[in-house]
């Protein structure tokens, strides 16, 4: 690393701030010419470089920086150093470094005009071209570099082509994923992907529900809406599949032990006089209810939860306070840091989707009432709230294999519109569609990962590089508006590519990224696995689903005639329930929902049965390891939940070791001396920001805030006062 | 000492003291985690708070635990301490509880606690509070229409407990309220603490944990620049001071008569902490007096240039001025002041900006009004925020931040005071020594901690908490030593394997600093509790703690030593302390406390280390067996699973 203004001393640099401008060291050393290049993956081809450019350390203000290449590929915008890096990095990304950004994380460029900044919108840049480029990413780590050292015809093709690549509108062809080739390898934890109408039937088998399996739609010939395999109520008749292009169908989410499920639905546009519309909801509902015990309660989400725009809005406002450029900014906005917090909404959106998750919960657990949950599309809100009750019901899917098979499930082979949430293709018509909403589930996840630790196998940093998987485009798990594109995508045999149909990885592919060490970090030491013997029949029958009653129990064709002559009361009870779900406000927390929420927690708690998120004040809380991994003034040195989860990992693994060297020489006696390995000295002491962000310019000197002192104003009156009153006359 | 004797009488002693702790403890073990018990105060030994009892559902099951822990439980009194006494009782009293509404039981007021039994049919809930904890009492309204009055109890722990009852019929019949107030106060009532009745023996005494002169001699003091002056012996130097002084050995005795009256109360700059490989120091002290004509003292010059020069490493010395600049200046006018740069030669001052006592305990105010009994969710935040309880934590913590680093990084020695240098100096120093000194972040050392800088250096606790005292609008009390041990705690949070200790250390310090129990926070300064005679007349907190110390140990400590810690003090890394000030509310219990998870941790430690130990005998077995020939050497013994902390 180059200290400006110091001649590259190293020990020195952390507590030398410079005043020198770039420009002024220029003279003083000439940086060394070298083109260097990031190795490429395959298909990644360079579009244009320049050298040298100076990448400004995050450090503090003083403008210190290391050297390098900037280029821009298909892929990513990468940075390589003049200098040599550091070997050892623990949770080394394979497709891209710590100095890379791939294109589609890059959340907006700013160009550098001496002291202003202003945000760079098209890849038209009028004016002179700035000297430094700012670049927020979507992951939260902020560049900055400085273009003056280099030719500035370079500086000018460097800045307009990342403008260009990043910012500019692109078809699906151009993401790096449909250049990029990988030979699949073996999953480490196997996902079931909701491909095939194997999948479904065997989620259906496990979780013993009671509908039928649609395998019509193989081509999307009954609608470009529903997936290739979807599961509906057994009652729902097959003229009804494509009524409304599958709008208002009740697609099958997820069954209850007890046979009543969840089901989600887009809904149908109804006008008053509709009564085409109406009439088929009625049947819909019905045919829900007719799945267990003729009840059903239902809800549409778009009319109590925070639309997607507000979602969006929100998480605008919050992720300001990550992206910081320098310090002075960063303790500035530590001042009103809380209240900044709540006026974000960020959190308390949080708070409403866990609790509405919460109330279905409640209608599945407690009434065992079939739920359908509608929105306008049936991707967005209702794939949050969905698979947060099968997280919060279901131990499977607080595995790692069972969370990436709900993600596939609700997600990926539920047709989540990823491409337009995240605007993958900057299509400008398409940005006010675009919307955190997977971020927001993944945010839900992580505060009952945090409230229920020993619940959960995997770590919130397998939540975290989740997050940021979304936004590199080499997966095709997250890249798609819809079942259909996606399929049709890894069919095409379109002309454009060569290799004709998409043989990217799914991000399931973990090791497309991480080695199998870095992986390790996936796994939550807190993990409390499932005791092994079996569990006495008497103790806790929720959740042992081999001790459920077969639903089918509960369905007899005598009671189906019953439920044709009790059809219009049901009818009536139905919408008295509809009504009295549509009256509440989202603000008001029900009254029943914290009663529920009450004897659960008066029962014992079952790490592998239902689950619920303490949802008061302090427990949302902000998720630390995502926000705050990149700003070096947060970097607790030696600490950090890391400090104690890395721990037990070591410990964990130490076992694990021990246990395979008993398996491989255990009749051996040296397995005694050479038992216990060298981990068990005193851990290797990491920041917390550990595994993310190398700790290399990590200053042994702590972090003092610079305006602490005059933020604080107390009521005069109060503040004027001695601290002694009986003595003050003495004092005089 | 005896062994057998006295861990005999503890066991049973506690055993019957403990016993609705212990509940508890075995119920949630069979059930919810132990969540509740982990939060639950001061467990044990005397407030056996409502959160186990309001929460404790748990206790619902009751069939599952031993028939003799049903005994105590099933009883409408609590278990009695030695020498506690039942004061009053009275039948068909009603608690209003915030969280689940009126319930009818018995309210029994002993010589120490308040402890309420729920006699609903579902409800199991017991209140345990020593009255220690009561700051005031008073009769809400008139009678009722069913001829009941209200009672209103505010407590020194965040929670304010409302009862109802009928007045007795015969009006010469005390109120058990009154009862309570006479025993709440017995500084107001001229009776004794329950702390000089009680008696219990443990295997240490407590009062053994801290001697200066050995604390010297752990820092290696005296040494060739620094001398311990009897010049305080008998409190006459000094009377808020300790009896054993560490100086400069250039200064001597007289000089330093003269600086006492120089500096506010007498407190003349002493030795704190000295770094053992640069010898930079902390010193504390007082205000200079030099009031507004800008007096001089010759000799405080010489001493903090002694002091300067002591530290080869360094040719400054920094003045840390703990107040906020302009009521330093205040201070000129009532005759006190801060060191002028012309005076001290080489020394820099600095202001860290730290509010008064009465800024601190109007903060505290408004936190518990926030916190308790309900949280706002939507405006939980911003609420928090207008407490400004966190920005004085941050204040505090980056204060103590900045004296280390001078100390460490700047190998720069140090002068901390603030108006009387009792408060905010105690705050800063000992909080920089537990950032320096990672002795202090072991149980023990922590607890010297404590007697040095806060104990014997005459932090007012009498004063500022108004043990048995009625007045409790006294200007004087402020939550000093509250913030603290928040400021420990949130270290805790950030290192969470720094520390040998673990957050119920910290809650059961904070419940004994209001309980009376024992003598450790009684009295205002050294001198008062030696005239009190406190160490033979009462027994010290660290005995009890230092008698179950696992209960206290943070599974994932590691000694680093030498290891300096220097926290964040950025609010983006500072949390409200939940598991101590939301403790109170049953809505909060999933909100696990970090050493909860240790806990768990632990418990999950010491099974896999036993399946080792089992696969590793296993193994021994195996190999004896096979080389048999050679299994009669019983010197091959299996390498011990070493600990892996």
């Amino acid at each position: 690393m180059l200290s400006l203004g110091t001649g590259g001393g190293k020990a020195s640099k952390a507590s030398f701030v410079s005043y020198v401008t770039p420009e002024e060291i220029k003279s003083e050393k000439e940086p060394p010419k070298k083109n260097k290049h990031p190795e490429l993956l395959p298909g990644e081809v360079v579009f244009c470089s320049a050298n040298p450019i100076l990448k400004f350390t995050q450090d503090d203000q003083s403008q210190r920086g290391v050297f390098g290449t900037l280029l821009c590929t298909n892929f990513r915008v990468a940075f390589v150093s003049d200098e040599e890096e550091d070997a050892a990095q623990h949770f080394k990304n394979r497709l891209y470094g710590e100095h890379d950004i791939p294109l589609m994380c890059v959340d907006s460029i700013y160009g550098g005009y001496d002291d202003k900044k202003k945000l760079i919108t098209s890849g038209l840049v009028k004016n002179k071209s700035p000297n430094k480029m700012i670049i927020h990413c979507k992951d939260l780590r902020v560049f900055q570099f400085c273009l003056t050292f280099t030719k500035e015809e370079d500086a000018r093709k460097i800045f307009q082509g990342i403008v260009h690549h990043c910012l500019e509108p692109k078809s699906l062809k151009c993401v790096f994923a449909f250049s990029y080739s990988n030979i699949p390898n073996p999953e480490r934890w196997a996902t079931t992907t909701f491909d095939s109408a194997e999948d479904w039937n065997q989620e259906m088998k496990r979780t013993r529900g009671w509908c039928k399996i649609v395998t019509g739609n193989e081509n999307f010939e009954l609608s470009q809406r529903l997936p290739q395999v979807f599961i509906v109520p057994k009652a729902v008749s097959e003229e009804d599949y494509a009524k409304f292009q599958g709008l208002g169908l009740p697609i099958w989410c997820w069954s209850h032990h007890t046979g009543c499920a969840l089901f989600k639905a887009s809904s149908v546009p109804m006008l008053q006089e509709d009564t085409v519309a109406q009439a088929y909801m009625e049947r819909m509902l019905n045919d829900v209810a007719q799945n267990h015990l003729y009840s059903v309660k239902t809800e549409d989400l778009s009319e109590t939860l925070p639309s997607i725009q507000e979602i969006q809005l929100a998480y605008t406002k919050f992720k300001q306070f990550f992206l910081i450029d320098n310090t002075t900014d960063f303790w500035m906005s530590d001042v009103k840091w809380f209240s900044s917090l709540e006026n974000s909404g960020w959190l308390d959106i949080i708070r409403q989707y866990l609790q509405k998750a919460v109330e279905v919960v409640e209608c599945l657990e407690a009434e065992n009432t079939n739920v359908l949950i509608m929105e306008e599309d049936g991707t967005d809100l209702c794939c949050v709230i969905s698979s947060l009750v099968q997280l919060m019901l279901d131990p499977y899917f607080r595995t790692l294999p069972g969370f990436q098979s709900l993600v596939q499930k609700e997600w990926v082979a539920g047709g989540h519109n990823f491409q337009d949430r995240c605007n993958h293709l900057h299509h400008k018509d398409k940005e006010q569609c675009q919307s955190p909403v997977f971020l927001l589930f993944l945010e839900c996840v992580w505060q009952l990962l945090q409230q229920h630790g020993p619940g959960f196998q995997f770590s919130e940093t397998y939540l975290t590089v989740l997050s940021d998987s979304v936004h590199v485009p080499v997966f095709s798990t997250f890249l798609f508006s819809s079942a259909c594109q996606r399929v049709s995508s890894i069919r095409a045999d379109s002309p454009q590519t060569q290799r004709g149909a998409l043989s990217c990885p799914a991000v399931w592919d973990w090791s497309v990224q991480f080695d199998r060490k870095a992986q390790d970090f996936f796994i939550n030491p807190l993990y409390a696995e499932k005791p092994v013997k079996v569990v006495k029949k008497s103790h806790r029958p929720k959740h042992q689903r081999q001790l459920s009653l077969p639903a089918s129990a509960f369905k007899t064709p005598s009671k189906k005639s019953f439920f044709k002559e009790e059809t219009d009361s049901l009818k009536k009870m139905l919408r008295l329930r509809r009504i009295s779900r549509w009256m509440l406000s989202p603000d008001s927390p029900q009254p029943s929902t914290r009663e529920f929420y009450e004897a659960w927690l008066r029962k014992p708690l079952d790490y592998h049965g239902l689950l619920l998120p303490c949802l008061s004040g302090p427990a949302i809380r902000l998720w630390v390891q995502r926000y705050l991994r990149w700003l070096p003034e947060v970097q607790v040195f030696g600490g950090g939940a890391m400090a104690v989860i890395s721990r037990l990992s070591e410990l964990l693994a130490q076992v694990q070791e021990l246990k395979q060297q008993l398996e491989w020489k255990g009749h051996r006696q040296e397995t005694n001396h050479r038992g216990v390995p060298a981990h068990l000295q005193p851990a290797v002491r990491h920041s917390s920001v550990f595994p993310f962000a190398s700790s290399r310019n990590w200053s042994f000197r702590p972090v003092i805030p610079t305006n602490v002192f005059q933020s604080l104003l107390v009521p005069d009156s109060l503040a004027d006062q001695d601290d002694e009153y009986t003595e003050v006359v003495s004092l005089v | 000492m005896e062994k057998s004797g006295s861990v005999d009488s503890l066991g049973s002693r506690q055993s019957s003291s403990r016993q609705p702790s212990v509940d508890s403890l075995s119920s949630s073990s069979t059930s919810r985690s132990d969540r509740s018990s982990q939060a639950k105060p001061a467990s044990a030994m005397s407030s056996d708070s409502a959160s186990t009892n309001e929460l404790s559902p748990e206790l619902r099951q009751q069939s599952k635990l031993p028939a003799k822990l049903l005994r105590g439980l099933n009883s409408n009194e609590p278990q009695l301490l030695p020498k506690e006494t039942v004061q009053d009782t009275a039948k068909d009293v009603t608690y209003i509880c915030p969280f689940i509404g009126a319930l009818r039981g018995t309210l029994t007021v002993t010589n120490y606690r308040l402890f309420f039994k729920c006699m609903d049919r579902d409800q199991s809930l017991a209140l345990d509070i020593p009255l220690g904890v009561v700051s005031r009492v008073e009769k809400i309204g008139g009678t009722s229409s069913r001829g009941e009055v209200s009672y209103g109890v505010v407590c020194k722990d965040m929670r304010n407990l409302q009862f109802a009852h009928r007045q007795p019929d015969d009006t010469l019949k005390k109120s058990i309220f009154e009862v309570l107030m006479k025993y709440a106060y017995p500084i107001s009532n001229s009776l004794a603490f329950f702390a000089y009745d009680y008696e219990q023996i443990f295997p240490e005494n407590g009062w053994k944990v801290f001697d200066a002169l050995a604390e010297s001699k752990r820092q290696g003091l005296p040494n060739e620049s620094w001398r311990i002056s009897k010049v305080n012996d008998h409190y006459e130097l000094c009377d808020s001071y300790p009896s054993t002084l560490v100086v400069p050995v250039t200064i001597p005795d007289e000089d330093l008569r003269r600086i006492a009256a120089f500096r506010a109360k007498g407190r003349i700059p002493v030795l704190s902490w000295i770094h053992p490989e640069t010898q930079a120091t902390v010193v504390r002290c007082s205000q200079p007096m030099v009031g507004v004509n800008s007096k001089r003292c010759k000799e405080d010059e010489k001493l903090l240039q002694a002091i300067m020069d002591a530290n080869a490493q360094s040719h400054k010395l920094f003045i840390f001025d703990a107040r906020p600049s302009v009521n330093a200046t205040a201070n000129k006018m009532k005759g006190g002041g801060y060191e002028s740069e012309d005076a001290y030669q080489n020394a820099e001052l600095v202001f860290l900006d730290i509010h008064n006592i009465h800024v601190m305990r109007e903060s505290l105010r408004k936190l518990k009004e926030v916190v308790y009994p309900n949280i706002e969710e939507s405006h939980w935040l911003s609420n928090l925020e207008s407490t400004h309880w966190l920005e004085h934590i941050k204040v505090i913590l980056a204060g103590a931040l900045r004296i280390a680093d001078k100390v460490e990084s700047g190998k720069t020695s140090v002068v901390v005071h603030c108006s009387d240098g009792w408060d905010r100096t105690a705050q800063l120093t000992s909080l920089a020594m537990l950032m320096l000194d990672s002795h202090y972040r072991t149980i023990r050392g922590f607890e010297v901690l404590v007697e040095k800088e806060w104990v014997s250096f005459g932090h007012r606790f009498q004063m500022r908490i108004g043990h048995g005292d009625k007045n409790h609008t006294d200007a004087d009390r402020s939550p000093v030593f509250l913030q603290f041990i928040d400021c420990v705690w949130q270290m805790i949070r950030q290192f969470p394997t720094a520390f040998e200790f673990n957050e119920y250390f910290l809650i059961t310090i904070l419940d004994h600093l209001y309980s009376c129990l024992f003598g450790t926070f009684m009295c205002n300064s050294e001198q008062q509790r030696l005239k009190e005679e406190l160490p033979k007349k009462t027994l010290s907190l660290w005995s009890y703690i230092n008698s179950q110390l696992e209960e206290f140990t943070n599974p994932f400590y590691v000694n680093y030593s030498s290891h300096v810690l220097f926290p964040v003090v950025s609010m983006r890394h500072l949390e409200l302390w939940v598991g101590y000030y939301i403790r109170w509310n049953p809505r909060m219990r999933p909100q696990e406390p970090v050493h909860q998870r240790y806990k768990e941790l632990l418990a999950k430690r010491s099974e896999l280390q036993k399946r080792v130990e089992e696969l590793r005998r296993e193994v021994a077995n195996k190999a004896a067996s096979l080389t048999s020939e050679r299994a009669g050497s019983p010197t091959r013994s299996i390498t011990p699973v070493q600990t892996f902390v």
